[in-house]
């Protein structure tokens, strides 16, 4: 099945000078939660506002449903649903009037119950009457999720969705996701939570100063995050591993003087114990030991490091 | 195209309207009607007739016309700036609508208001003078079209504007002293020659002069030339919009 949003060579550079995007290329498989993972700054923002029509791309380009975002914007957009990172909402009309008016914004007829469901999903139908201005920022927060649900989206953003929200809201959240992914909604998060992509996502994209710099399915993304590695300084420089320890997969370096032994904490036995035990059968002493988490920054260095 | 987004658009910013009737009709009819009274009846009195118009009735289309350019000016600048200074305009960029729906939906919207204001008003100044209509199309196509030019107007300035202070700063130190010397509450002809021709490169002048022809067939200059001029104002607010959309211009980064 062909992609539902495929985005390449995109770049953008403001103004300013600088550059938000680095000639990004990325693949959004039809129906998955992706989530789109990096620290501030990052150029997640940027990239969502190319796709949506907000900011206009310096280089690249991007489809939607197979749509081009300039050339087809009508289609494209009309497949798309946003919830922006900031809380822009109107002030005086009410909750009804303003998710009415995205559904008629996008050209859909008007369908009030559609627009009822929306609300009672994220339990803002008590408040339908309500002028926005008197809700509280979470009730905001639920109001710009109901907006772009409103047209029946194929696609749906959320830019940092859970910055600033409370548990409550984080649960609704979660379940009206996990009931539109249910229903074929492609959806794709942005966070700097690494917690978030693990718990939501299919796969995860990790961008980092405007380059994505991985894209993994998000089990394969957390074992390589659950890994750990053990170092042991030897008491004597080894020139090679012996063959007897084969099995535990070590790798020498600082010219023989380290042995590093790479385990998975999530395993029920690590190996460690075994480990320790042949060494000392093999003879090989050492003088210290400590272990270190591959976390996700390190992944990064590895891998932008493995590029060049 | 996409007619319910402008449906959308239009029936949003008549709703503002209604919600603020108090500012959008009660306040310039007061406005007006303070000017009738003192320049119609309490100055209007010990003016002879100007080219056979009583005073009161000379100065009808000259306020209405007033109250049309401030009114078109800050209800499509309002309309579009809101939404930029709130960050809902995220919502319309990324709406598969065009620019020429969302133009249509804002200026459709601010037209339409300051078209009945302006009725209201010439309403409200029948109560104090006589009026007479003699080519009613062309009074109505004279502020049609003076509305919609000044409402484009107001788009460009609502996407230009930076704050609340630039916002107002048009209509009050632009619009309002073009109108007072565009021959609003005088003919042009009282000045010396000089100033006509000075008053010539004012816009408004041709807008004053071509609906006060429609009404009582006295005019500053031709009304051909006055028909012209609101077309060619036209055209340029049409191509100010046509390049802002087509170039992001303070709408898109
Ligand atoms: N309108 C703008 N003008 C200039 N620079 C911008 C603009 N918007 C974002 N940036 C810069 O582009 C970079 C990427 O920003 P953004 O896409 O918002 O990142 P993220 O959403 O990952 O935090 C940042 O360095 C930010 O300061
Ligand atoms: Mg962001």
């Amino acid at each position: 099945m062909p992609p539902i949003i495929s985005v390449s060579g995109l770049s953008k550079t403001y103004a300013t000078g600088l550059q938000a995007l680095k000639q990004v290329d990325l693949e959004i498989r039809r129906g998955e939660i992706f989530a789109l993972l990096g620290p501030n700054g990052a150029g997640k923002t940027t990239l969502i506002g190319i796709v949506c029509g907000i900011v206009t791309p310096t280089g690249g380009s991007v489809t939607v449903g197979g749509h081009d975002i300039v050339r087809e914007y009508r289609a494209s957009r009309a497949m798309i649903g946003l919830v922006p990172q900031e809380l822009t909402t109107n002030a005086f009309e009410t909750v009804w009037q303003t998710v009415s008016f995205t559904r008629g914004l996008f050209g859909k007829p008007a369908n009030p119950a559609h627009v009822e469901k929306v609300l009672r999903e994220l339990s803002l139908w008590e408040r339908r009457k309500s002028k926005i201005i008197t809700l509280s920022g979470g009730m905001k927060r639920r109001v710009l999720i109901a907006k772009a649900l409103a047209h029946e989206p194929q696609v749906l953003f959320l830019d940092e969705p859970t910055a600033g929200v409370d548990v409550e809201l984080r649960q609704d959240m979660w379940q009206v996701i996990r009931a539109l992914r249910d229903s074929g909604v492609t959806i794709i998060l942005t966070t700097h939570y690494i917690e978030e992509a693990e718990l939501m996502a299919d796969r995860v994209g990790v961008i980092n100063k405007g380059e994505i710099i991985l894209v993994e399915e998000k089990a394969e993304l957390m074992r390589k995050l659950g890994q750990k590695r053990l170092t042991l300084h030897l008491a004597e420089p080894l020139k090679e591993v012996p063959s007897k320890l084969a099995p535990y997969r070590l790798s020498l370096s600082a010219n023989g003087r380290e042995l590093v032994y790479t385990y998975d904490t999530r395993a029920a036995r690590t190996g460690i114990t075994g480990l320790l035990d042949d060494l000392t059968a093999a003879g090989i002493g050492f003088k210290d030991l400590h272990t270190t988490q591959s976390s996700l920054e390190e992944i990064f260095v590895d891998l932008v490091g493995r590029r060049r | 195209m996409n007619l319910r987004a402008i449906r959308a658009i239009y029936a949003f910013e008549m709703a503002r309207t209604g919600r603020t009737l108090l500012q959008s009709i009660v306040a310039p009819v007061i406005t007006t009607s303070l000017y009738f009274v003192v320049f119609g009846a309490a100055i209007g009195t010990r003016i002879a007739q100007i080219e056979g118009v009583q005073y009161g009735a000379f100065i009808v289309p000259g306020l209405v016309m007033l109250m049309l350019l401030t009114q078109s000016v800050s209800n499509a600048s309002f309309g579009i700036f809101f939404p930029r200074f709130t960050g809902t305009i995220y919502e319309l960029l990324s709406a598969p609508v065009s620019a020429f729906e969302i133009v249509v939906g804002y200026v459709g919207a601010a037209m339409t208001k300051s078209t009945l204001l302006a009725l209201i008003i010439l309403a409200t100044a029948g109560f104090f003078v006589p009026l007479r209509i003699a080519h009613p199309f062309w009074m109505l196509a004279f502020l049609l079209l003076t509305a919609a030019t000044f409402s484009l107007l107001g788009f460009v300035i609502g996407i230009w504007a930076d704050g609340f202070e630039q916002l107002q700063f048009v209509p009050l130190l632009l619009i309002t002293p073009l109108t007072f010397l565009g021959g609003t509450f005088y003919s042009i002809s009282v000045l010396p020659p000089a100033w006509q021709t000075v008053t010539l490169f004012n816009p408004v002048v041709y807008l004053v002069s071509g609906f006060r022809w429609s009404f009582y067939e006295v005019a500053d200059v031709n009304v051909a030339v006055s028909l012209a001029m609101t077309g060619l104002f036209l055209a340029v607010c049409l191509a100010a919009i046509g390049w802002i959309f087509k170039t992001g211009y303070r709408l898109k980064t």
